[in-house]
């Protein structure tokens, strides 16, 4: 038993009714206030609300959070000694992630920071790739489709959303392996004279990713699109705008709350993508959410995942952040 | 107009190469579910068999698999949906100056990518369980019933509150001069209006967690699901039984989509009835005169 736990537990709770209580004294000395929680729900609806959103909130959300940033903490330990003299905080999981060792810095562990950088550089590719792909379908989608064309469309769309991810990795692999649909076009036709090995190249990998995660930029940019007034697009036209500075400086800028959603969305997808790197990656590439997974159930070493992990996620945070920023944007705006 | 035959043509070959790139895969897979070579084929077609989907319907662990995804699905639902109403009704209530703290804790999972929610609800509940005693709750199914959980609400929250901001207050300001009580206006008036929300907020939350694999594969322990046999039997090797199962999913998703549309027109078809009905009344009571719309 880790001895973090209590404490894991009670600094949150303290903080909320700490909170609630700061509430409710203001309210009694604000002149206006408005009915109180209770007052305004009945007790019985009141109490539902109350509990629902504070066990949700609480023990799903952000009380499970902190005991992975207290385990990536502490060493890895048998249960008899947990709670013990040795469990105490240490950095040595993420010296592990940096150096490949617990204790020593001599060498840089280069297979799992590749790893991790070649995920990352490649996320944000995928996620460029899928808006240029994206953007004319949302545009045309949402100003120009007669209505007919667009519900036969959005039908499409919404077929290969609900297949699951891995079937859809398969259809990959059905698609490029050896023996598969393009590699026997490419012989047939003489294009080649023996088999391309996509998925050892990785092309498999990438364009699984990007097939998987195209709805994910298709929809946030759509509704975005979609609520741009026809007549800005016309006025600019008649301005004589030629159509690139119509994209750029009047659709553009309307949807930009759905481009950073559609980019965030798209980017944290395939940063934690398990399935196609399972399914279509190269006996000699390395994911990194792959890696998490061994630390946990290949390694049993649980405090060392949870580093992982804490890597990944601290690494979308700045992403999430770094769009926000850059398109001056608040949280609110992107999650509509 | 020679420049918008052009623009027709280059928006016509873009639409065709972009639905061939999204739905070609799943077509190659579909038809390779229907070849007899035991290693997914499409071309040459040698012959047309029936013989995987029985394989597939002969598959233990696939079957097992199924039937927690099952299960998983409808609990998710009945967490998700009472959740993620609780989070839109306090979000509308809650103080201005707290919101955007609360809003930024409830909306988060949805920004966290899947395998990390998986890894922390067990990596919480395992301590959490040893702890106080609830030993026999670290289970695959309520692990991975919780962990979806989290980001399955936020989603249904989503939903709900895009209707809830569209509700008139006035509504529930008349039913309370009236007399109604706090419980009978919730039960009576939000419950009645938030009911399509609801009802699409179930759909999503029951698909999602169906086909959810990331956050799954963590918490779902010594048990399997769906998701979990068919990562495993991929990964061992490809055979057309699991084409089988994606021509299953297609079908039925197809049949849901469509049938989903046809509930949702005659919904939309009977709201419209009664609000023509309902003015036509009130058309009726002020004495014939059209109303000034």
């Amino acid at each position: 038993m880790s001895g973090g736990l209590p404490l894991i537990i009670g600094l949150p709770l303290v903080a909320a009714v700490l909170l609630v209580v700061l509430g409710a004294l203001e309210r009694r000395h604000s002149p206006a206030a408005g009915p109180g929680f209770f007052q305004r729900n009945g007790v019985a609806v009141g109490l539902y609300l109350a509990l629902a959103v504070g066990f949700w909130a609480f023990f799903i959300i952000v009380l499970p959070q902190l005991a992975m940033v207290d385990m990536s903490f502490r060493p890895k330990l048998p249960p008899s000694q947990m709670g013990g003299p040795k469990d105490v905080f240490t950095l040595e999981n993420y010296r592990y992630f940096l150096f490949g060792s617990t204790t020593s810095t001599a060498s840089w562990n280069i297979l799992h920071i590749k790893a991790f950088f070649l995920t990352i550089g490649v996320s944000i590719l995928v996620t460029l790739l899928n808006f240029a792909i994206s953007y004319p379908l949302a545009f045309h989608m949402a100003q120009s489709a007669p209505v007919a064309r667009l519900r036969v469309l959005l039908l499409l769309l919404i077929i290969p959303y609900w297949v699951n991810e891995i079937l859809r990795a398969f259809a990959f692999r059905v698609l490029l392996s050896s023996g598969g649909v393009v590699n026997k076009l490419l012989l047939g036709s003489g294009l080649t004279s023996e088999p391309i090995d996509f998925l050892a190249a990785d092309v498999g990998l990438y364009m699984g990713l990007s097939y998987a995660y195209l709805l994910m930029m298709i929809f946030p940019l759509y509704n975005a699109i979609e609520s741009l007034d026809k007549n800005q697009i016309e006025a600019a036209r008649d301005l004589g705008a030629p159509w690139w500075h119509i994209h750029a400086f009047v659709v553009m800028p309307h949807a930009k709350p759905g481009i950073a959603s559609g980019c965030t969305l798209v980017f944290m997808l395939c940063a934690g993508a398990l399935a196609a790197p399972l399914v279509l990656g190269g006996p000699r590439t390395l994911w990194f959410t792959p890696i998490v997974y061994d630390r946990f159930y290949q390694a049993f070493n649980w405090p060392q995942g949870a580093a992982y992990a804490l890597i990944l996620l601290l690494t979308c945070i700045v992403f999430v952040l770094a769009v926000l920023r850059l398109f001056r944007l608040s949280l609110g705006e992107i999650t509509r | 107009m020679k420049a918008g035959w052009v623009q027709r043509l280059a928006l016509a070959v873009y639409l065709a190469l972009f639905f061939v790139y999204l739905l070609g895969p799943l077509a190659v897979m579909g038809v390779s579910a229907f070849n007899t070579p035991s290693y997914p084929q499409v071309w040459p077609f040698e012959g047309f068999t029936l013989e995987w989907f029985g394989k597939l319907l002969a598959d233990q662990d696939m079957m097992y698999g199924l039937q927690m995804s099952l299960w998983i699905g409808v609990l998710v639902v009945l967490i998700s949906v009472p959740i993620g109403l609780a989070g839109a009704i306090v979000m509308t209530q809650i103080p201005a100056r707290a919101r955007a703290t609360y809003y930024l804790v409830v909306v988060s999972p949805v920004l966290t990518p899947g395998v990390i929610i998986g890894i922390s609800t067990v990596v919480f509940w395992r301590e959490f369980t040893t702890m106080s005693g609830l030993r026999f709750m670290y289970d695959g199914v309520v692990m991975t019933v919780l962990g979806q959980s989290s980001f399955i609400s936020a989603y249904c929250m989503l939903i709900i509150l895009a209707r809830l901001q569209r509700f008139d207050r006035a509504q529930q300001e008349a039913a309370l001069d009236l007399g109604a009580s706090y419980p009978q206006v919730f039960r009576h008036i939000l419950l009645p209006f938030l009911k399509p929300a609801l009802f699409s907020a179930g759909v999503l939350a029951f698909l999602s967690s169906f086909e959810n694999y990331n956050t799954t594969t963590f918490s779902i322990l010594a048990d399997k699901t769906l998701t979990t046999v068919l990562a495993g039997r991929v990964r061992q090797g490809t055979t057309p039984a699991i084409s089988a199962l994606a021509v299953i999913i297609v079908a039925v998703t197809v049949l849901g989509a469509i049938v989903y549309e046809v509930l949702k027109r005659r919904d939309d078809a009977r709201q419209r009835a009664r609000q023509r009905a309902a003015s036509q009344a009130e058309e009726a009571e002020l004495g014939g005169e059209p109303a000034a719309a």
